[in-house]
């Protein structure tokens, strides 16, 4: 540095400057996370070879549009898909419905133990799933009803995840005017007709919070379909993305990647359009513990 | 909700009457409703949750096996194995120690770093932001998935990297004694933007004179940090490590994909050793008791979260 007009303290106080070296740090902090989502997105279209390739390629040579349809080829993948996605949809109504109910009788309902439930409910928050998936499995062998589709449907609805859906609706409905059912109420209307023409009306925002929660939880959910789950046409996406090996258990990457994209794609599109719901349902979940 | 005193006071007793019993009437109707508002869910945890938990206490003292179907009272034979006999148990506590310990600064770290940095809304930062939080929306298998690839002993990405700088890097998920740290890493990087949010939602209501203030007198990053950020910041720091910590016990997906458990158990943590001993090795009764075991803990740390949660008082109603 020839003069002391420039220094470096008044190099990086420049505007353009920090805002630029901020920009690079951020970045560079947010590789770890880029590089796997533009990896998987990348190697979905190459071909099996060129994916070990060093040095790597940062786009496919050519577009191998094969590795999708050889998914469907390999297994039964869009029997699969279809059973990801009728599951993760009865489990969201189902969740709504008995999460709404349970909310709503919580938080405005007066009834005697009301409290008390309460909180011996929402005990099941803390329970990690380890805890009770093995008493749940023997009772639901004892019902006949292993490698059904039945188990991965009423757990996510009756089991933790339905009771922090629960705890997420009441909360929602302390905050609702009282005055919105007191007039309902006097014109003569019961409490199943408040809930339904008054109630859900109004609680929009925590209907979709609890549906984004219910979905995403049953459609990434992986312990129970592993547990539940042996036949290949009745398995859900994240057993069947497993399932993609060669004779000797190794994973045929290109394929795979392919159907994890699939798997993937139509959560992310959802999340980065709804992104603000999306993060709002999550940080809402997040401070119950 | 009791009756209301000032209705009963400015109507005489005998008019009265009749119309409280109608009152009492309709509340009774009333909380009839409620127990069947919640009688889905509560009956669902009564099934689903409270039974398996006192049933993991049962089985805990019984010799069960899942193939053979024998079952046989033992009284607390499970336990003493497990706590004097199974050489591996130790081993899995300690694992558990070590994942719980590595894993929770370095998530709170960044993710307080990440929302600091993040705090104010622009374009740029609103972009960062979606991406932190991609890895939360996406299903743990997929995120495995492309991370064993990327820690794969020759055309890992990792090594790749490595290579350019000289350096010949094992084969990572093989190691014992690199594993355990990937799974930390990869598992941060899949949930750190939860916390992220957490503490951006509560960036949200800093009051931001104190911050202008000590700008202007002249306080650099470091100072603001310590001074303005962390004071301010201190409940949910705390709140936020407690469920992250809980959070942290419940690693069984990432444990089973990434690792199964290996290499020559490094990995095998509390949760993944009760699925383990339950599905694999079909002990069912001695599964119950390390799943008691889990549940304690569990319990032990919801117990801290829920006094902490009394004294801040932090988002409720």
């Amino acid at each position: 540095m020839k003069t002391n007009t420039f220094s470096l303290r008044s190099f990086f106080a420049n505007k353009t400057v920090s805002k630029i070296l901020f920009f690079v740090v951020l970045l560079i902090l947010a590789i770890p996370v880029l590089w796997p989502f533009w990896w998987m997105f990348t190697s979905a279209f190459k071909k099996l070879y060129e994916i070990f390739a060093y040095p790597p390629t940062i786009l496919p040579t050519t577009w191998n549009w094969s590795n999708f349809t050889q998914a469907f080829t390999y297994q039964p993948f869009a029997h699969q898909y279809f059973n990801s996605v009728y599951i993760a949809i009865l489990v969201t109504f189902g969740t709504l419905l008995f999460s709404s109910l349970a909310g709503y009788a919580f938080a405005r309902i007066p009834f005697k133990g009301s409290s008390i439930l309460f909180v011996v409910l929402l005990s099941a928050m803390m329970m990690p799933p380890e805890v009770t998936i093995l008493p749940n499995f023997l009772f639901m062998q004892k019902l006949n009803l292993i490698n059904t589709h039945v188990p991965l449907i009423l757990l996510p609805i009756l089991g933790s995840n339905g009771v922090m859906c629960t705890f997420m609706m009441r909360q929602f409905f302390l905050g609702l005017p009282k005055e919105l059912e007191e007039a309902a109420r006097l014109d003569g209307l019961d409490r199943p007709g408040i809930f339904w023409h008054i109630i859900i009306p109004n609680a929009k925002p925590a209907l979709s919070a609890v549906a984004i929660m219910a979905f995403l939880y049953s459609w990434n959910s992986f312990l129970e379909p592993l547990i539940y789950i042996n036949d290949l046409d009745k398995f859900t996406l994240p057993l069947a993305l497993r399932n993609f090996t060669d004779a000797y258990g190794q994973p045929l990457w290109n394929i795979q990647l392919a159907a994890t994209v699939m798997a993937v794609v139509p959560v992310l599109i959802f999340y980065v359009i709804c992104q603000k719901q999306v993060i709002e349902s999550f940080s809402f979940s997040g401070t119950k513990g | 909700m009791e009756t209301n005193p000032v209705l009963q006071n400015t109507f005489p007793a005998k008019i009265n009457k009749p119309a409280k019993q109608r009152r009492s009437r309709t509340k009774l109707i009333d909380a009839l409703w409620g127990y069947l508002f919640i009688a889905p869910q509560f009956i669902g945890f009564l099934v689903f949750v409270l039974g398996p938990t006192i049933a993991i206490f049962v089985y805990s003292f019984m010799e069960k096996n899942l193939l053979s179907g024998k079952t046989e009272f033992v009284g607390l034979n499970n336990y003493i194995t497990l706590f004097t006999k199974d050489a591996l148990f130790p081993k899995v506590l300690g694992n558990t120690l070590i994942f719980t310990a590595g894993l929770v600064p370095i998530n709170l770290i960044l993710a307080l770093v990440l929302a600091i940095l993040l705090a104010r809304s622009s374009f740029v930062n609103n972009f960062f932001r979606t991406v932190f939080f991609a890895p939360v929306v996406t299903s743990s298998v997929a995120w495995v998935i492309v991370w064993s690839f990327m820690l794969q002993g020759n055309s890992g990405t990792i090594n790749q990297v490595l290579q350019v700088f000289g350096i010949k890097g094992p084969n990572w998920l093989l190691d014992p004694g690199w594993a355990m740290f990937w799974v930390i890493i990869t598992r941060v990087l899949k949930n750190v933007g939860l916390n992220m949010v957490l503490f951006l939602a509560a960036l949200q209501d800093m009051p931001r004179e104190h911050l202008e203030a000590a700008k202007v007198d002249g306080a650099n990053t470091w100072n603001l940090f310590w001074n303005i950020y962390l004071p301010f910041l201190a409940p949910t720091i705390l709140l936020v490590t407690v469920i992250t910590v809980i959070g942290s016990l419940n690693v069984f997906d990432h444990i089973l994909l990434l690792t199964g458990g290996g290499p020559s158990n490094s990995t095998m943590v509390l949760s993944y050793y009760v699925y383990f001993t339950a599905f694999k090795v079909n002990e069912t009764g001695y599964a119950s008791a390390i799943a008691v075991v889990l549940f304690l803990i569990a319990l032990g740390l919801t117990t801290v979260q829920w006094s902490m949660r009394k004294k801040f008082s932090y988002n409720e109603n």
